[in-house]
């Protein structure tokens, strides 16, 4: 069964009953379990487990150190374009924004390449928004072939794509893809994508499988916080990573928390997620996979970033400019989002020392992947 | 306490170091000074090996530690032979820990891809260390392929937990003609000694160590746990009653 039919299988208001009425000792016993089933992970984030906070953190913190050690790897986004054809009510990109459009060209991205590489990194996210014609699998797989032998791993966040179209990627160099699905919700998706690709909710959905039969190293799941219900799309979230695991073994995958903020922008979210939520969070898919990679952006302030270093987060990007051509030129195309964390990857990296983890710049080598040896 | 011998080298130490999960390298570096460790394995993921002045490789610059490079993050035996070879021109080594664990969660090794390997690996000259499952039959085979050692895990890796895998140490350890290196699981310095007592040759030891309040200490303390374990196998140990001696002896009726 694919994973929307798997989908289709759970109503998402009786979903969502199911989480407000856990109970105190559901969490008990979840909190008890060396492996989490998918009750256990709902008692986890529901409401009923909010008193049982730092019992989640100081178990997720011991499993995180397990696996992970006292490490955080740190990436950082290369916008390549903010070209975008969607209409996502809570982006900047939309279509509908009247904002300088950009596509850089070669040699615009090499001169990125340089300045991001002058701030020691190693792993890079390629980042565009939609746009098949102008910054399109072409342009991307471009982009991925020039970069490949500059940086020991990357990564891209664009556009949904074909299984052919990733595994040429795959063969080029191509290690991670990070596609969200913004919500979980079939019901509610329409009305914050209206039109454009992007619509289609099945075949965004569907993308992660269509990577893991491309055979990708990586593949980044994640909901956009506050939307929709986060407690009840981060359970479809959780299923959602259960089903790749089985299904695509070979694949690494890694859960991300992009959140939308009250009053920021144009777009007032409806469910926004509190710092003491978003930690619960963090915790509860911790407990529910101690394998999988947790990733905290900018969008982040640098206080909270620091303290969640101890709670289960693996990665984090620093030092992040999402505009395109932002780290060569101050370049006055529009931000896809504002950065709450504007410190230098010097910065970030001291701070992170001081928590006493070392800073991972390097956790891949081109030269262990055989399709591009 | 008798050296160990892999390959071309003495080694006085049993206890094997790994380079991961520390909170910094200079911490790497004083944990494994204390651990008296002369074989030290580092991911070819993790560091530079084309720059000479990468900073995890200048903190093992001493002169009794031998570089392991490992091929951590292959999937394939071709991947590892070809990364292999990349280490061996970059770092001067023909010793190679092999790890092909397709499974990047539990990081558990492909025992079948790992044979394939070890047979190119030793027909090419490398020392082959290779990390596989307790499994004694695979170990034979890898013997017959040329293997240098073989290192079977103790317990998923990672997990702390001891022997879990011991009955099927003992079926390796009782028919190996090469070293057996206990990798993976190892959690305290107790279970360190075990495996030696046991009667495997050497250990492998990361986690433990890396993710320990003080790394500097636990590393002296695994170093002990290993000696431990040795000075009491080459002591002789009494033999374990595995049963309280039966109240009615079965066999007075011949008397």
């Amino acid at each position: 069964m694919g994973f929307y039919d798997l989908l289709k299988t759970y109503d998402w208001e009786q979903t969502r009953d199911q989480i407000y009425t856990k109970k105190e000792e559901d969490v008990l016993a979840a909190l008890s379990k060396k492996r989490l089933a998918y009750e256990d992970f709902q008692a986890l984030v529901s409401p009923a487990a909010e008193p049982f906070l730092e019992e989640m953190a100081q178990k997720s913190r011991s499993r995180t150190l397990r696996r992970f050690g006292k490490t955080i790897q740190l990436y950082v986004p290369l916008y390549l374009s903010n070209e975008c054809s969607n209409f996502c009510v809570y982006c900047g990109f939309n279509h509908e924004n009247k904002i300088e459009r950009t596509v850089l060209n070669q040699k615009q991205v090499l001169e990125e390449a340089k300045a991001i590489q002058e701030m020691g990194f190693e792993h890079l996210l390629l980042v565009t928004g939609e746009s098949p014609g102008k910054a399109g699998y072409k342009y991307i797989s471009e982009m991925v072939s020039l970069l490949n032998d500059q940086f020991k791993q990357i990564s891209i966040e664009v556009q949904p794509m074909s299984t052919d179209e990733y595994r040429d990627l795959v063969d080029s160099g191509l290690h991670a893809v990070y596609v969200y699905q913004e919500t979980y919700n079939e019901g509610k998706y329409p009305s914050y994508h209206p039109k454009g690709r992007k619509a289609n909710f099945q075949y965004r959905l569907e993308t992660p499988e269509r990577l893991g039969n491309a055979a990708i190293y990586k593949i980044g799941l994640g909901c956009l916080l506050g939307l929709e219900d986060w407690r009840v799309d981060s359970f479809f979230t959780a299923l959602h990573l259960d089903y790749l695991r089985r299904s695509f073994w070979k694949t690494k995958y890694s859960i991300a928390f992009p959140r939308l903020r009250p009053h920021t922008g144009n777009f007032n979210p409806d469910h926004a997620i509190s710092d003491r939520n978003l930690v619960q969070l963090i915790c509860a898919y911790r407990m529910f996979d101690e394998n999988v990679e947790l990733s905290l952006s900018t969008r982040e302030s640098s206080q909270f970033r620091d303290k969640l270093i101890h709670l289960g987060i693996t990665t984090m990007s620093a030092g992040s400019c999402t505009k395109p051509g932002g780290y060569a030129n101050n370049e006055k195309a529009l931000e896809q989002f504002t950065v709450n964390d504007d410190r230098s990857p010097a910065e970030v990296e001291a701070k992170i020392q001081a928590e006493g983890y070392e800073v991972v710049w390097k956790d891949w080598d081109n030269i262990l992947q055989e399709t591009h040896a | 306490m008798k050296p160990l011998k892999i390959g071309d080298k003495v080694l006085k130490s049993r206890l094997f170091t790994g380079t991961g999960k520390f909170s910094s390298n200079k911490i790497m570096e004083e944990a494994i000074l204390a651990s008296e460790s002369e074989l030290v394995t580092v991911a070819l993921r993790r560091v530079d090996i084309s720059d000479e002045d990468d900073n995890l490789l200048k903190h093992l610059d001493h002169e009794h530690i031998n570089l392991l490079p490992n091929t951590s993050g292959v999937r394939t035996a071709r991947e590892a032979v070809f990364a292999a070879q990349l280490a061996r021109e970059a770092l001067g080594t023909n010793w190679v820990k092999l790890e092909i664990h397709p499974d990047p969660h539990y990081l558990l090794p492909d025992g079948e891809e790992t044979l394939k390997a070890t047979e190119e690996l030793a027909k090419l000259g490398f020392i082959v260390l290779p990390y596989i499952q307790a499994d004694p039959v695979l170990c034979k085979k890898l013997e017959d392929a040329g293997t240098a050692a073989v290192m079977p895990l103790g317990s998923p890796i990672g997990s702390n937990q001891g022997l879990q895998t011991r009955d099927f140490l003992r079926i390796i350890i009782e028919q190996s003609n090469v070293p057996v290196v206990v990798d993976a699981g190892i959690g305290a310095p107790s279970h360190a000694a075990e495996a030696i007592e046991m009667g495997a040759d050497a250990v492998l030891v990361n986690t433990a160590i890396a993710v320990a309040n003080d790394p500097v200490e636990m590393g002296k303390a695994f170093k002990l746990g290993v000696e431990a374990g040795q000075i009491a196998r080459e002591a002789c140990l009494a033999e374990q009653l595995q049963h309280a001696e039966a109240s009615s002896p079965l066999t007075s009726f011949l008397d």
